[in-house]
């Protein structure tokens, strides 16, 4: 998807923003991501049992 | 478009966007009442008065507030959030918006008349081969011509504003508008096609029998994107307005356009998943369908990942510390974020259940329990629709001319907190009964006094005490709208646009490439749906003759 | 376009999780049969009566296949025939369904047998029953004023 052409001109930028604090996004997502994957294996795990 | 962000929306446009809003929040009602008394009948201790059939008021339900009250909300918004981003409409525009406006509320009309009149409970699925009275297909009908109408408006003025500003990037909001209805308009093609060529001739008798398979795929080639075009307004909130409430900044405006994207590729060529179940179509296509759903969760992880984000970055811009310091940060005390973000969490749990029941053969663990009952509440009936409170709470006295004041935000505090509670209760006890087994869309049963039947109930009595909350806030928010709409302080409500951060990079112009996105777009859907739409027309058993079992 | 290290870490943790998924139903769906009910035989919806096999309504013990007992349902607005069936446990069974009139659904609580009943087309799975009790027929499927008045029961005994 034309991406080539996106990341010509963002160099500058990047040391920038990956210098931004958000581990606690990191630390959210993950929780959400755990929820997720508990959610699935368990109703799973249901499935296999029936 | 920093000049435009200074102006209100043009008091014409604001009286078009109210129009929506007024039948928004009578649908509420209404829709609410019906859904009430449903709980109580489920619970087993109440019948209905009057020779009201169970079916009627859950046909009614389903049809005034999945398809009334969204689409009236939505496009209401829409024209506001235009008009206010890219311009105020020019009465050609505004005619057009007018028109679709009168043809979504004829076609209400006729569609709910032929409800009252007990000549269509066939639920909001209409399913064939129950047939309902020919004007109920007309009704609706106008209902899905009238969003194309005002979608033509949308894309006129996103038009007229490329021109006026050639090699800039679109307004953010006008870009994310322009996507919902374009997945819009190419999803109801389905639904059309299945109402214009199957349906309506079958019920007026033109023709003698349906073909039921490929009916109902049709509608699932609408029905899922349906979902999305509830859910895309609300993102468009969390994207691009709640930063600007909370006085932070987008996150990055590429990326919400990104997501946006994806979601127009991957939303529609998904109905399959809604019929992973049923005969006539081949497992492998259904796999390939639930790969292709499984793809549309990955602009929801982005669109997490950004909200987690703006909201970090602005804490700690306040001077917050520690790994979530900046949580203690976001302002609680205001109604037109905090209740957003109690959406925002909901759609955590309805986004898990969303990825099980789209887990192929997975699905015989839920289908058709009243878990997926449960799952759309939590998707659409709270997330989308607390968003949908909290826009209105801002929205509706910034096009009034009044203000949202403390008092009232007191109270619509409480307005969103109260559905919480309640959707709370509802849901998780939907989604438990559904796991024991309960089926959707029943009436009170015994089931002839089966033991596993009598399991189900206490779980239906705890949705009737979660239903009777929910209509408590619907009164309440009834009461706000009012307020907000007609007796409210004169005074200007700000109408929250959101901006990316000072030297943030500039976004790239390939995203306003429509032949690119359409095109891929194009791809996915007939690659996904021309097999198994011809198996099932080559392939079609003697068709149904239509039937009325109500 | 700019992306965080932090949400590039997200993504492919969330891509990987879903490709777990999809590798899991997927090798459970295609390499060990656990196909969702898919069945593409059709029937003449005013024919059920007479054609075979649902013209006997009811198990049946076959040999020779790969199951053990075939189980017939026909569904017609409000009931299901037969109304009452017992199968023995552990026993191997093809559930074959179908619909005289308009959609119903096929569910046995508690269970995964869970599949649309469509006018025109034959429902079916296999499955075997691993628990004894009885388990509760529901129509799930909405098809006219006496919906939830549509169930059959299995009763697994030893
Ligand atoms: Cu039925």
């Amino acid at each position: 998807m034309a991406k080539t052409e996106l990341n010509r001109k963002i160099d500058t930028e990047t040391e920038v923003e990956d210098s931004t604090n958000l581990n606690g996004t990191l630390a959210s997502v993950m929780i959400l991501g755990a929820i997720l994957i508990i959610t699935w294996v368990g109703l799973y795990m249901l499935f296999l049992s029936r | 478009m920093n000049i435009q962000a200074k102006l209100k929306v043009d008091p014409r446009d604001g009286k078009l966007a109210m129009a929506h809003f007024y039948v928004f929040i009578v649908a509420l009602a209404i829709g609410g009442l019906a859904g009430l008394l449903q709980t109580f009948v489920r619970s087993g201790k109440f019948e209905l008065p009057f020779g009201i059939g169970y079916y009627q008021l859950l046909t009614l339900h389903g049809v005034v507030l999945a398809l009334v009250m969204t689409t009236f909300f939505i496009m209401g918004f829409l024209h506001a959030v235009v008009s206010k981003t890219a311009g105020t409409y020019t009465n050609r525009q505004r005619t057009l918006a007018w028109i679709s406006f009168a043809l979504l509320t004829i076609g209400t009309i006729m569609a709910a008349i032929m409800i009252l009149l007990n000549e269509a409970s066939v639920l909001y699925t209409f399913y064939a081969p129950l047939q309902a009275h020919a004007v109920f297909y007309i009704g609706l009908t106008l209902v899905v011509v009238g969003s194309w109408v005002g979608s033509a408006a949308v894309f006129m003025k996103y038009g007229e504003w490329r021109k006026a500003n050639p090699g800039q990037s679109s307004p953010l909001l006008t870009f994310m508008a322009v996507i919902t209805l374009m997945m819009w308009d190419i999803a109801t093609i389905g639904v059309a096609t299945t109402v214009l060529f199957q349906i309506l001739p079958w019920s007026l008798g033109l023709v003698e029998t349906i073909n039921v398979g490929l009916s109902r795929t049709l509608f699932w080639y609408f029905g899922h994107p349906l979902v999305y075009f509830w859910l895309l307004p609300a993102y468009m909130v969390w994207y691009a307005i709640i930063p600007k409430i909370i006085g932070g900044k987008i996150f990055s405006d590429s990326l919400a356009r990104l997501s946006f994207v994806l979601l127009l590729f991957f939303s529609i060529p998904v109905g399959l998943h809604h019929q992973l179940v049923e005969p006539g179509i081949d497992p492998a296509w259904k796999f390939i369908q639930v790969i292709l759903t499984f793809l549309v969760v990955i602009p929801s992880l982005m669109t997490a990942f950004s909200l987690f984000a703006t909201f970090e970055s602005y804490g700690r811009s306040k001077g917050a510390k520690g790994l979530f310091g900046w949580f203690k940060k976001l302002p609680w005390g205001d109604a037109r974020f905090t209740i957003p973000f109690i959406g925002m969490l909901g759609f955590i749990p309805g986004g898990a259940g969303g990825i099980v029941n789209a887990s192929h053969q997975m699905n015989q663990l839920v289908h058709n329990t009243i878990w997926i009952t449960g799952h759309f509440h939590m998707t659409v009936a709270f997330a989308v629709i607390l968003t949908f409170y909290g826009v209105a709470y801002w929205l509706i006295p910034h096009l009034t001319g009044r203000i949202l004041t403390k008092k009232m935000n007191k109270l619509a505090m409480i307005q969103g907190i109260t559905w919480t509670i309640g959707m709370l209760f509802m849901s998780s006890s939907m989604h438990i009964q559904g796991l024991l087994g309960g089926p959707r869309r029943s009436a009170f049963s015994e089931y002839g006094g089966a033991a596993q039947a009598a399991e189900w109930i206490p779980y239906q009595i705890a949705q009737a005490v979660g239903g009777s909350i929910l209509f408590i806030s619907i009164i309440l928010m009834v009461y706000v709208f009012i307020n907000l709409a007609f007796f409210a302080p004169k005074g200007e409500q700000e109408f929250p646009v959101g901006e990316v951060a000072k030297g943030a990079e500039k976004t790239p112009l390939v995203f306003d490439n429509w032949k690119l996105w359409l095109g891929i777009s194009a791809i996915l859907i007939v690659f996904a749906y021309t097999l198994p739409l011809i198996d099932l027309i080559q392939n079609a058993p003697p068709g149904s003759k239509g039937f009325k079992l109500w | 376009m700019h992306m965080h290290k932090f949400e590039k870490i997200w993504l492919i943790f969330g891509f990987g999780a879903l490709l777990v998924f999809l590798t899991v139903i997927g090798v459970s769906a295609f390499y060990l049969g656990n196909q969702p009910p898919s069945c593409l035989a059709t029937i003449d919806p005013e024919k059920v009566d007479t054609t075979a096999p649902f013209n006997e309504p009811g198990l049946k013990k076959v040999e020779g296949k790969e199951w053990d007992y075939e189980l017939v349902f026909v569904a017609s607005a409000f009931s299901y025939s037969p109304a009452r069936v017992e199968v023995p446990l552990g026993a191997k069974v093809k559930v074959i369904a179908t619909s005289k009139d308009v959609m119903h659904g096929f569910q046995a609580a508690g269970t995964n047998v869970n599949m649309m009943l469509e006018p025109g087309y034959i429902s079916e799975v296999v499955t075997t029953f691993k628990n004894p009790g009885e388990f509760l027929i529901v129509c799930n499927e909405y098809c006219g004023v006496g919906h939830h008045m549509m169930h059959s029961m299995i009763e697994v005994v030893e």
